[in-house]
C-alpha cells in the first residue's frame, strides 16, 4: 500500500541560513529565515504554507513556535523528535499527509545556537538512572562503544576511520559554505587527543550554529514551480533504542530496517544510489551506515572507506563535507537533506557529483537511536 | 580522605523501579529484574518485561560475574566528580546471566582493559541506601 506514495512528494525548495561559529538572531529567528529562504527557492511565499514540520533541542513545541513565528495556522502541524534524524522522519510524515490531502504544501524546518550557547545550553540529553553514576560523556562515549566493538569483531582499524575524516575534508575544501576547509591527513586526525577511546578529536562533528530548511508539496503543484523537483521516492523511520544501555547489539542499528523500508517503497536497491548523505557525527557513523543500508555486507564498511568515499571515489558520501567539516548545529539531519537535493538539482559546483540522479539520505539519532531513511529522485 | 568539597559521585534517581537494586547493592549483592513469564533477566529494571510484557517481575540474585563486551577510556567530563577520575573505564558489561550492564572498570590501569576480559562486581558505598555497582578484572579472557 505504501508503494503507492512513492513519487507522490517532492521537494522543491532547500536553504540553509546563520552556518557558522557566531550570530546575533535567535533560534526561531534563523529557523524563520530558512523557512523563509527555502520558500523562496521555490518560488511560493509563507502564505502558500499549511503544514509546519520543526524541530530543535530550544522549544518545547518547535512547529508551533516557528508557526507563531511566521504567523501561519496550519493544517498539519509535526513536532516529532527522535534525535538528529527527526526532519529527515518528517519527510516521510508530510508525505503521508500531503498524499491524504491534508495538507499541500509544507515547511521541515531546524536550528540551533548551539555554539554561542557553547556551555549554557541544556540540551535535555537522556541518559539512563543506570548509566548517570559512571560518566559516559553523551552522546561521545556511546558511539565510541560501538566503535570499539566493530573494530574488535571486524577488525576495521583506526586508519580506515580516520580515512572517513580526511574524505569529510576533501569534500568541504570543494564547499565554500564549509566551516573547516582546510585537508586533513589520516596523521592529522591519528595525532588529534582522545576523548572517549578510541574517538579522537578529529572523529567527531564541529559544534556550531545554524538552520536549514526544505518545502515539500504534491507531484502536480511541484512541477509550476521555480527549481526541478526532487522526488521522494521512498522513507523509512524507527527507533531501535533510546539508551546506549539497551541498544540491541553493539554494531548494528535500525537502519537496516529503514533503508529496507525505503528501498523496498522505492523500488530501488543500495546499487542504484548515486550519491549518498550519512549523519556522520563520528567517523564510525559513516561505516556503520553504509553496512546497515546495504552499500556492503556487515563488517566490511572498513574495507569500503579504503575503497573510497570522497571526491571521484565510486561512491561520494557526505559531499557537503558533512558533520564532520562543514557545520553541525546540534542535529544534523536538516543540512543532509538540503545537500542531496542541491546535489540531485546540479548546484554544487566543485563538489557536484556526475550525473547524479539518486541519492540516499539517512539519520541517526541520540545514540544510534533514532534512525530515518529517504530515497530521493531527480525529476523529469 | 573526604572533606566537604570532594565532588562526589553522581548519584542515581530513585523514585523508579530500580530503588531496590541500589538498596541491594547496599547489602552487597547484585540483583537483577527477571521475568516469571520469560524466565529470563532483563536490563534495565522496569515494572514490566521489555520483552512480553509481563508484571510478574521479580529481583533474582546475580553471581556479579561477566566480561567486558565493549568500553570506552573517558579521557575528559565537564562533571566534578569525573573530572577528577579521567581517564576512567566506562563499559557494557555481559553478565553471564545474560543481560549486559553499563559500569565502570575499576582497580586496574585503563590501558589493560580489552573486550572479553573476565570481570567481578565490586560495590562502592555512596549512601545508608545506595551502593553502586563497580567491575574489577577477574582473572583472564573468556
Amino acid at each position: 500500500m505504501s508503494a503507492s506514495l512513492s513519487g507522490e512528494i517532492a521537494i522543491v525548495g532547500a536553504a540553509t541560513s546563520a552556518i557558522g561559529w557566531e550570530t546575533k538572531s535567535s533560534v526561531v529567528e534563523i529557523m524563520a529565515d530558512a523557512a523563509v529562504a527555502a520558500l523562496a527557492d521555490a518560488g511560493l511565499g509563507v502564505r502558500d504554507v499549511d503544514g509546519v514540520f520543526a524541530v530543535t533541542p530550544y522549544y518545547w513545541m518547535p512547529s508551533v513556535t516557528l508557526a507563531d513565528q511566521l504567523g501561519i495556522e496550519p493544517k498539519v502541524t509535526d513536532s516529532t523528535n527522535i534525535g538528529g534524524a527527526s526532519v529527515i522522519a518528517h519527510v516521510g510524515h508530510a508525505m503521508h499527509a500531503i498524499a491524504a490531502g491534508q495538507c499541500e504544501v509544507a515547511v521541515i524546518a531546524y536550528a540551533s545556537t548551539q555554539r554561542s550557547d557553547a556551555g549554557k545550553l541544556v540540551t535535555g540529553a537522556d541518559i539512563l538512572p543506570y548509566e548517570r553514576p559512571y560518566g559516559p560523556l553523551f552522546p561521545i562515549s556511546g558511539y565510541a562503544m560501538v566503535m570499539q566493538r566493530h573494530m574488535y569483531e571486524f577488525g576495521t582499524t583506526r586508519e580506515q576511520l580516520a580515512k572517513v575524516a580526511v574524505a569529510a575534508s576533501q569534500w568541504a575544501s570543494r564547499n565554500p559554505d564549509a566551516l573547516k576547509r582546510e585537508l586533513l591527513t589520516v596523521d592529522d586526525v591519528l595525532a588529534s587527543s582522545l576523548v572517549s577511546d578510541p574517538l579522537r578529536r578529529l572523529d567527531i562533528c564541529l559544534v556550531t550554529n545554524g538552520g536549514g530548511a526544505i518545502v515539500v508539496t504534491n507531484k502536480e503543484r511541484a512541477k509550476k514551480l521555480a527549481k526541478p523537483p526532487i522526488l521522494v521516492l521512498g522513507a523509512g523511520e524507527s527507533h531501535s533504542h533510546c539508551y546506549i544501555s539497551n541498544m540491541r547489539s553493539y554494531i548494528t542499528t535500525a537502519a537496516v530496517e529503514t533503508g529496507k523500508s525505503a528501498y523496498q517503497m522505492a523500488s530501488l536497491g543500495a546499487k542504484d544510489i548515486d550519491v549518498v548523505q550519512i549523519y556522520d557525527a563520528f567517523t564510525i557513523n559513516v561505516i556503520i551506515g553504509l553496512e546497515d543500508l546495504g552499500f556492503c555486507k556487515k563488517g566490511e564498511g572498513g574495507q569500503m572507506i579504503d575503497r573510497g568515499i570522497g571526491p571521484a571515489s565510486k561512491l561520494p558520501v557526505n559531499t557537503s563535507g558533512g558533520g564532520l567539516r562543514y557545520c553541525h548545529p546540534g542535529m544534523f539531519g536538516i543540512f543532509i537533506l538540503v545537500e542531496a537535493v542541491r546535489q540531485l538539482r546540479g548546484e554544487c559546483g566543485d563538489r557536484q557529483v556526475d550525473k547524479a540522479r539518486h541519492a540516499l539520505v539517512h539519520g541517526f539519532g541520540g545514540v544510534f537511536s533514532g534512525n530515518a531513511t529517504v530515497i530521493l529522485r531527480r525529476g523529469g | 580522605m573526604t572533606t566537604a568539597n570532594t565532588p562526589t559521585r553522581p548519584l542515581p534517581e530513585t523514585r523508579n523501579a530500580g530503588a531496590a537494586y541500589w538498596r541491594a547493592a547496599a547489602n552487597g549483592t547484585l540483583v537483577l529484574p527477571t521475568c516469571r513469564q520469560c524466565a529470563r533477566a532483563f536490563w534495565h529494571p522496569r515494572p514490566r518485561c521489555p520483552r512480553c510484557g509481563s508484571d510478574r517481575v521479580e529481583w533474582v540474585r546475580s553471581t556479579g560475574k561477566g566480561i567486558v563486551h565493549t568500553f570506552t577510556v573517558v579521557r575528559q567530563s565537564p562533571d566534578p566528580f569525573f573530572k577528577s577520575k579521567v581517564p576512567y573505564v566506562v563499559a557494557m558489561v555481559e553478565l553471564d546471566e545474560g543481560p549486559m550492564i553499563m559500569s565502570n572498570i575499576a582497580n586496574c590501569e585503563v590501558d589493560t582493559v580489552k573486550i572479553g576480559m573476565r570481570v567481578l562486581v565490586t560495590f562502592e558505598r555512596a549512601s545508608d541506601d545506595i551502593a553502586i555497582p563497580l567491575f574489577a578484572p577477574n582473572g583472564g579472557a573468556k
